[in-house]
């Protein structure tokens, strides 16, 4: 199977975003970058596969030379090979999805595995456009039902199911109040919950080998792509903020307060 | 007269998807201040409940097909439906409450009208033709306002940022026959529901969450959820953990909820975390950590041992109710 990945460079969820006084964006200093951690299920998902089922897992990234970084430990874990889109201006997810197209046109993976969302933007988006474009089955919000302390989970096992003759794969979807499973026909866009695996860290010998592992520069241009924004962020803010509590000594005064001055109860 | 269509949502169970209400008041927000009309779409096996229940709910029109083809929902049978009455329409917006039905959905729909789209939609700004959405960004540390440039602007609103729409008037029905996709590439197989006899988080009036702290023993988160007629919650760890179930995770990544009252009990509080709950009315939380962040979103707080604190708390709150 060749199965195409993202690795898309963003902030690190543990760090503390501040909005810039200006409302221009968010300040750069002292961040720290990772692989968007829905991007590194979807590497993990397809190492998985291709574990089992033998292939390629070919990463894509977009941005400047930084995310090199990330096409880089995306290797590292175990990808074969990487594709960097050098592309260093703002970018929408139509933008995105049409350079994603272009890609998948000519590399035809039998799956495109992508993050449900990138915890930056949160737009939710990508995989979706990705798949109406390419006119190919969608299974978004891709989990599981054993849980990481499953016998599954500590032997890598998939949780993506493909058929034996390699045509459908059976997924299992997040949705409100349960789960839903689709059953698609390949080559399909799956984009990934939290759920689906624990993605492996970056070993030592795999941090040596993704040195000489192949990387290809493409650029929007040369895949023929109009990436003009047609989201354009005009203001950022800080939210509001909650104005500050108290504590309490006991339980009695906690019942006192939600039922005499925030009448909850 | 330019159009805002939004797209009703049935449940696996048969019923209207409460988030639906709350998509319809965005949606005529959205119309008064763009000058445009509200309508809604409904796609089912059998829409004429369906169409009864959203008659009274604010549209001016409601558009209606029912089909086999709609009894399980698949995107890739809805999308093209949608997007050929929008375009039918000349819709200037189309949205839909932000559950995992819309968001699977509107960016498919977008995609065939090449249309941008803004997501988990707070507010509008703005009026006449120059419309801003106001969206989360990073977890919902960031309030970002985005203008959407192409002809079709398609959104998502987050159910909790909209009162439910009460509406009012009577909207005429318009049955249609839409062009069916013969054969898709997905099939549907089964929902294996999660069944609880708790309300639905995201509509509940209160909710009792429980993170790390209880270990994996939610008995008293339970029966504390019960005594208030609320829901139960948790944090990412514990569905992590496989504790309880993983649809009943709160967070920017989970379900985003906003009750009149919200018990964090053994949360830490994580960013992610804070920003699935941030929204609710009162906070109370409870952690033998005096330092644990969830403090500083809290409006009550207590410290203590969550076993000690939780029957007595819950005998507590039963007195105080009488």
């Amino acid at each position: 199977m060749k199965i195409l990945v993202t690795a898309k460079r963003v902030e690190d969820p543990e760090s503390k975003i501040k909005v810039k006084p200006d409302g221009s964006g968010i300040v750069q200093e002292g961040l720290k970058y990772k692989v968007n951690p829905f991007d590194a299920i979807a590497v993990e998902e397809g190492l998985r596969l291709v574990s089992k089922h033998q292939g390629e897992v070919v990463v894509v990234s977009i941005g400047g030379k930084e995310v090199q970084e990330q096409l880089r430990h995306a290797l590292a874990m175990g990808a074969h090979r990487a594709i960097w889109v050098n592309h260093a201006a703002p970018l929408d997810q139509m933008g995105v999805a049409g350079l994603l197209q272009k890609i998948a046109e000519k590399e035809k993976p039998d799956l495109i595995i992508v993050g449900k969302q990138s915890i930056d933007d949160d737009q939710n988006q990508v995989g979706q456009y990705l798949a109406e474009w390419l006119g190919w089955a969608q299974a978004t919000f891709a989990s599981k039902v054993e849980s990481f302390e499953s016998e599954q989970e500590k032997n890598k096992v998939p949780a993506l199911v493909v058929s034996p003759d390699g045509k459908r794969v059976r997924v299992v979807r997040e949705v409100d109040g349960g789960l839903s499973v689709l059953d698609c026909q390949l080559p399909a866009v799956i984009t990934t919950d939290l759920r689906l695996n624990d993605p492996r860290y970056a070993t030592l010998p795999g941090i040596m080998k993704a040195k000489s592992k192949p990387l290809e520069e493409v650029t929007p241009a040369s895949l023929g792509v109009d990436v003009t924004p047609r989201l354009q962020i005009l203001k950022m803010s800080a939210p509001p903020a909650r104005k500050a509590g108290i504590i309490v000594p006991d339980v009695a005064t906690l019942v006192d307060k939600l039922k005499n001055e925030a009448k909850v109860l | 007269m330019a159009v805002v269509l939004i797209v009703a949502e049935q449940q696996p169970d048969g019923n209207l998807r409460r988030a639906t209400l709350h998509a319809l008041s965005a949606g005529k927000q959205l119309a008064d201040k763009s000058g445009a009309e509200l309508h809604a779409v409904v796609l089912a096996k059998e829409t004429s409940k369906l169409a009864e229940e959203l008659k009274s709910s604010g549209p001016k029109v409601i558009h209606a097909a029912s089909s086999g083809a709609f009894e399980h929902y698949l995107a890739e049978v809805f999308a093209p439906v949608i997007a050929d009455l929008a375009r039918s329409l000349g819709a200037e917006y189309v949205g839909a409450a932000s559950t995992a039905m819309g968001k699977d959905l509107m960016p498919r729909v977008a995609a065939r009208l090449k249309a941008a789209m803004a997501s988990d939609v707070m507010s509008f700004q703005g009026s006449g033709s120059e419309i801003h959405f106001v969206r989360p960004m990073w977890a919902g540390n960031v309030i970002a306002e985005v203008k959407l440039t192409t002809p079709v602007k398609v959104f998502t609103a987050r159910p909790t940022e909209f009162a439910r729409s009460t509406g009012g008037g009577s909207a005429e029905v318009k049955a249609f026959e839409p062009k069916l996709t013969t054969s898709t590439p997905t099939q549907f197989i089964e929902f294996k529901e999660v069944k609880s006899a708790r309300p639905q988080l995201t509509e509940a009036k209160v909710v009792v969450s429980g993170g790390r702290g209880t270990k994996g023993d939610f008995k008293e988160i339970e029966a504390l959820a019960d005594e208030l007629g609320g829901a139960v919650g948790a944090s990412r760890a514990v569905c992590d953990a496989g504790w309880v179930p993983n649809d009943l995770q709160v967070g920017q990544t989970g379900k985003v909820v906003a009750p009149q009252l919200y018990i964090a009990v053994g949360i830490s509080g994580a960013i992610q975390h804070i920003a699935g709950m941030k929204g609710s009315k009162t906070i109370v939380a409870i952690n033998n950590n005096p330092e644990a962040p969830i403090f500083q979103v809290a409006d009550y707080g207590l410290v203590g041992d969550l076993f000690k604190v939780l029957p007595e708390l819950r005998t507590a709150i039963h007195a105080a109710k009488r």
